[in-house]
């Protein structure tokens, strides 16, 4: 079946990665984010390399007005309709230490404002009957860290809709995938100090790629992580809170 | 987000840079960072070419979108990050691919302009810089864009990034009838006989592969490849290998080479043979094998690479009894040759024979490298800058006679001198005598 996707947060390398192999399987793709100018280009790539369709639309998470556009878009193809949530910002946590108004910004880019978006999204699904979303959360959410506490507290909250999402979609015959990336080499990841083990973007697309393709729940991506943050999640909270990791 | 500061390398890892790089993700932040520093690819020049370690650099490699493609017309726009080996993956399957291909596949489109990179088929079509219709560079703040044929194009094709940063091209691209290449292989038993073999060749891509540890009657022996596309479907490539670490000095000693060389001469039956490749396998053959540079261990290597002109042939057969006593050779010995075809003022190309060799990058590399160096210079010849690490500013001049012309460009282009790369600065390439 003609499968259309939209992916929020176009413009970031893993969601770039993962519109090239979309476009290698001829599918379309509806490319949002604030930078219009830079998923132009992104989109020519796509159509260039197969994609059915390759549209860019104007979306922030910040703001609500640009949500609603995006589902009416989305309901005008036919076929399955498809989802996956790319968007997130992580400031400094010394940034967000020295002016807390910047909490609820992350809240908005990396919770509340792609949720908003997939519960419009849900209905159509559910009235399809078919339907992957695939969010994009983070290892940082397992846990709360001394490092990038606000951003991983935002990332659970992400999570957890996800999870409730499921739930819903899995009634109506969608599919939702959680997606928890380590490091993954990206402007994000940069010039942060103390890397390791950081994946090529396009590991990280194969593997939402494979997931969707075998209806996984929750991936880590690369795959070696789930061992790592099971034990991160292990350590007992008189020890964890002592630790700075 | 924009900074981070960290040792890098070409791809020869002999030479080192210490400082900040910069790999913007899209245009905007590109502009941003733009007219700081020098923009560099992949890195898959040798030595210092990509390197600048009394400032910052510019990463390309995630501006790396096709823009458009034609199949009428048989161009394509990308932005300068693309690399050939993905764009002939895309294209070959649709009839066509890039009309010179460098002998890696990592190269990025920027890199190959930026050194006017030849391929397997220079004599019959030039150089890559003279398959590039256009150019979009951002200079002070402004993309302009530059076509073929002007003095500012000239300056930026195998102009080493000093002109600016190049963002985009439009390349003409040459019909490709399948994925196949038939390759026809024969062994050469002299230098001479290799020399006539080339010359007398009328095939579309050649090139020959010489046994360095031969002296003797048995110096420039090797292996003759001469090559066309075809309409037929290659045997699957093998899997891609990769080397995890650095390997032992004595992987690439004198003793092991001697016997790779002869094993490796010894594959190509007495009568020769011919065989259907895969686009990939026959252009790019060590791609097979990832992080190959770490063959020769954490010192790294250098790459010698010269042309000499037609009628100085026999210079080279002087440098390879040279390189054969020296007791430094390396595998990776390969002998071209060249039209008269370049894309741009500090193009490598000129007509006659091309002879490239790796060093490992031992204390006597250097000198062996420098004599090669005089011995190309006697004889009228030119040494390739994306290889070179031990040039002298007064050979570059006699070697690169649009030097002075090229600089002139080069220093309106970029009057602070934020571009030079550690290349420019040691053979004060943006001087004007």
């Amino acid at each position: 079946m003609q499968q259309t996707w939209l992916i929020l947060g176009a413009t970031s390398s893993m969601a770039r990665a993962f519109i090239r192999k979309l476009a290698h399987q001829g599918d379309g793709i509806i490319l949002a984010g604030r930078d219009t100018d830079d998923m132009a280009a992104t989109a020519r790539d796509a159509r260039v390399r197969g994609a059915r369709l390759a549209e860019v639309m104007r979306f922030d998470a910040r703001d609500a007005d640009t949500f609603a556009p995006l589902i009416d878009r989305m309901a005008r193809e036919e076929g399955t309709l498809n989802a996956a949530v790319f968007v997130g910002s992580m400031p400094p946590q010394s940034d967000l230490d020295a002016a807390p108004d910047g909490i609820d910004g992350v809240i908005r880019d990396s919770f509340t404002g792609p949720s908003h978006v997939l519960h419009l999204l849900a209905a159509e699904l559910e009235q399809r009957g078919s339907g992957t979303i695939v969010g994009v959360g983070s290892v940082a959410g397992d846990r709360g860290r001394v490092g990038n506490y606000v951003y991983g507290a935002a990332k659970a909250g992400f999570h957890t809709y996800l999870s409730g999402l499921r739930n819903r979609l899995t009634r109506a015959g969608g599919h939702v995938v959680t997606v928890k990336p380590g490091f993954v080499d990206t402007a994000m990841t940069w010039d942060v100090e103390g890397m390791f083990l950081v994946a090529p973007p396009e590991k990280v697309a194969d593997d939402i790629l494979r997931a969707v393709e075998k209806r996984k729940n929750i991936i880590y991506t690369p795959g070696f992580w789930r061992l790592i943050m099971t034990i991160i999640r292990l350590v007992p909270e008189p020890i964890f809170k002592k630790l700075s990791i | 987000m924009t900074w981070r500061s960290g040792s890098y390398t070409g791809w020869g890892r002999a030479l080192v840079a210490d400082g900040p790089m910069a790999r913007p993700e899209r245009l905007s932040a590109l502009h941003k960072v733009a007219g700081q520093a020098p923009a560099i690819g992949n890195r898959r020049s040798y030595a210092d070419a990509c390197l600048n370690d009394d400032g910052s650099v510019i990463d390309m490699t995630r501006l790396d979108r096709i823009i458009d493609f034609d199949p009428n017309a048989g161009t394509v726009t990308v932005e300068a990050g693309v690399t050939l080996g993905d764009l002939t993956t895309l294209l070959a399957p649709r009839g066509w691919m890039p009309a010179v291909l460098p002998g890696t596949g990592h190269a990025t489109v920027g890199g190959a302009i930026a050194m006017d990179v030849h391929g397997k088929n220079h004599v019959s079509v030039g150089s890559f810089g003279q398959q590039v219709r256009s150019l979009t560079v951002l200079r002070n703040g402004q993309s302009e864009v530059e076509t073929a044929g002007s003095d500012e194009f000239r300056a930026s094709v195998g102009g080493l990034g000093q002109t600016g940063i190049i963002t985009q091209a439009t390349l003409s691209l040459a019909p490709c009838p399948g994925t196949g290449v038939r390759v026809r292989e024969r062994r050469m038993d002299s230098f001479d006989e290799h020399i006539a073999q080339l010359e007398a060749s009328t095939s579309p891509f050649v090139v020959g592969w010489i046994d360095a540890t031969a002296t003797g009657d048995a110096t420039g022996r090797g292996i003759m490849e001469e090559a066309e596309l075809v309409d037929r479907t290659p045997p699957p490539d093998k899997k891609a290998k990769s080397v995890p670490f650095d390997a032992p000095h004595a992987a690439l000693s004198g003793p092991v080479v001697r016997a790779f060389n002869a094993a490796y001469l010894r594959r190509v039956p007495a009568m020769g043979r011919t065989r259907i490749r895969s686009i990939d396998d026959f252009f790019f053959p060590l791609d097979r094998i990832a992080n190959w540079n770490r063959l020769y261990g954490k010192r790294g290597f250098h790459q010698f690479q010269c042309v000499v002109p037609t009628a100085e042939a026999d210079a080279l057969k002087d440098m390879l009894e040279f390189i054969g006593t020296s007791g430094l050779a390396s595998p990776l010995v390969v002998l071209k040759k060249l039209g008269e075809g370049r894309g741009g003022m500090m193009s490598f190309p000129m007509e006659g024979y091309t002879l490239a060799v790796d060093f490992p990058a031992r204390a006597k590399a250097a000198d062996v490298i420098k004599r090669l160096n005089q011995m190309t210079a006697d004889v009228g010849g030119r040494v390739y800058l994306a290889k070179d690490a031990f040039l002298e500013p007064d050979q570059v001049a006699s070697m690169y006679p649009d030097h002075a012309a090229w600089a002139k460009i080069a220093a309106k282009s970029d009057p602070e001198g934020a571009l030079m790369t550690a290349l420019v600065r040691r053979l004060k390439l943006r001087e004007v005598a």
